[in-house]
């Protein structure tokens, strides 16, 4: 290092004042994010949090061994796992096709009025969990299969619709001008022109979707929504651990079948 | 059908359009088990429908809610509520991000020997099957009520995202920039830096916005099981069967959301 001479500058990555520049920008961030986590942990109670360790032992020794004949009360909610995620899936497509051509800008009736609400209506879709869909449709409509499957529903449609309507507008227009040039009505445009060319991409993303619905339908009945969860929230409930454990186990099993399928069917559509 | 045959004797007179499924069996086969499935399936709902037309009242006192939020009468609660949120995002996206670097580094195949790779593999695939709620309700159960264990849950959640999909950037840098750092003889953490770092910054910029994004999301999810946020006040709302005010801390979650999605958005565009 020392013998190098004086005229030949050392080569740096950035100019000195790009370098200011960025240590400005960690010593702000580093000063917000402690500064939050202030904020969070006011009312924080070291004493649950230093606990943690011993806790997660006690827990831990309480769930093992799993409780396996537990394994029998489960097939049903299982059951109703599968149907509120597939039944969610379909209906939520079914709901979410218009819209995503009404929010394309290629295929929307009217861009001023219909393209701006449907836009909305997928923002709105999507910015809500389906657990929080489920704990508004718990309330009104009681708990049970229906509010697990049309809070699944409602969440997808904002999922199937923004990356519907992002596939419509980049399909290829040339197709469209053909089958407008042999004299075909806007409906047989629509079925000739444009669903050929994004069908795939809906097969695709239906079966994406499903595969974030039998996750998200495990834990629905946390809030009464039906389904396995059901059965996790009474065994919280009555700190029935070994219970949990077997609970958990036929959930990462679905999650893990589901995840294979859906690889699966992906692998062929693409 | 190796046998030649004539155009004509083979294609029909009239076009059709190609089947979706190209093999007619499972094409059939798929239709009657779909079919089968949606009768079994829909025959086997057990569905109160005496309650949900009961419901149907509530529903519109909801609606109702919707267009005459009540922000006021639980105001104390909402500020807290959206204060432990906001700060649970960015504290568990910041530790979330600084914690999958390493991760990422050991569950790329080009940078990590096989037992590193293994290990952070198997950790990555843990955070990604567990989900968020079933986490917070055992880190809920180990550490408390409260905010610090929707942090710890988020912080988990976000290492397992961000190590997943950094570590498949980093498999797919270019290997020449790593070749040339190597022979100049630099260190394991020179190579990190100059031929790693600045190869997947922007994208790594660009996954923490996203994760921030989603962190704030979840944020308001975990809330239910006891993790702090704004969540519990929703609940807290529900239970009270009132209304007005859940849905005055919905419109304020869409909002928040839709203002992280576009300034995220936005910054991405600007900084890749």
């Amino acid at each position: 290092m020392n013998s190098k001479t004086p005229s030949v500058p050392v080569w740096r990555k950035r100019t000195s004042r790009n370098e200011l520049m960025l240590f400005a920008v960690w010593v702000v961030t580093l000063a917000f994010v402690s500064w939050t986590f202030q904020v969070m942990t006011n009312d924080t109670i070291w004493a649950f949090v230093s606990d943690a360790p011993k806790q997660m032992q006690d827990i831990g020794s309480r769930m093992m061994p799993p409780a396996w004949s537990f394994v029998h009360e489960l097939w049903w909610p299982l059951w109703e796992t599968i149907n509120i995620a597939t039944l969610g899936t379909l209906l939520g497509l079914v709901m979410a096709v218009p819209v995503a051509f009404m929010a394309a800008r290629n295929t929307t009736p009217s861009t001023t009025l219909v393209r701006p609400l449907a836009l909305l209506l997928i923002v709105g879709s999507r910015s809500i969990n389906s657990l929080i869909w489920a704990l508004l449709l718990v309330a009104i409509l009681g708990p049970g299969v229906l509010a697990g499957i049309l809070a699944i529903a409602l969440r997808s449609i904002g999922f199937i619709g923004k990356l519907l309507y992002e596939a419509i507008e980049e399909i290829d227009a040339a197709q469209v001008e053909a089958i407008e040039a042999t004299g075909a009505s806007s409906a047989q445009t629509m079925a000739w022109g444009v669903v050929p060319q994004v069908a795939p991409t809906l097969a695709g993303i239906s079966v994406f979707r499903w595969d974030i619905n039998i996750r998200e339908s495990t834990v629905l009945g946390l809030v009464g929504a039906g389904g396995l969860g059901v059965k996790l929230e009474s065994a919280l409930n009555t700190l029935a651990w070994p219970k949990v454990t077997m609970l958990l186990l036929v959930i990462l099993a679905t999650v893990a079948v589901s995840e294979w399928v859906t690889a699966k069917v992906r692998e062929r559509l693409i | 059908m190796t046998s030649v045959v004539t155009a004509a004797a083979v294609l029909p007179r009239q076009w059709r359009r190609p089947p979706f499924i190209a093999n007619s069996r499972v094409r059939w086969a798929l239709y009657v088990g779909a079919a089968l499935y949606l009768v079994v399936g829909i025959g086997s709902l057990e569905v109160n429908w005496a309650r949900a037309i009961q419901g149907l009242e509530r529903g519109w006192v909801f609606v109702l809610g919707f267009l005459n939020p009540n922000f006021t009468s639980r105001w104390d609660e909402i500020v807290i509520g959206f204060q432990e949120s906001l700060t649970m995002t960015v504290t568990s996206t910041a530790l979330g991000v600084a914690l999958s670097i390493p991760v990422a580094v050991g569950a790329a195949r080009n940078l990590a020997p096989t037992w590193v790779y293994l290990l952070c593999r198997s950790f990555i695939a843990l955070s990604r099957t567990l989900n968020e709620i079933i986490v917070a309700i055992f880190l809920v159960a180990m550490f408390g009520f409260g905010p610090f264990a929707g942090f710890l849950t988020l912080t988990f959640a976000t290492i397992g995202f961000m190590a997943k999909l950094m570590a498949e950037d980093i498999e797919e840098i270019e290997a020449s920039q790593l070749e040339a750092l190597r022979a100049t003889g630099a260190g394991y953490l020179q190579v990190l830096d100059f031929a790693v770092l600045s190869q997947v910054m922007p994208r790594l910029v660009g996954l923490s916005l996203y994760r921030l994004d989603i962190n704030f999301r979840e944020s308001a999810v975990i809330g239910i099981v006891g993790a702090g946020g704004i969540g519990a006040t929703l609940n807290t709302a529900m239970d009270r069967y009132e209304f007005d005010t859940a849905a005055a801390i919905i419109l304020v979650i869409i909002a928040i959301v839709m203002v992280a999605e576009y300034t995220s958005g936005w910054l991405r565009k600007h900084i890749q």
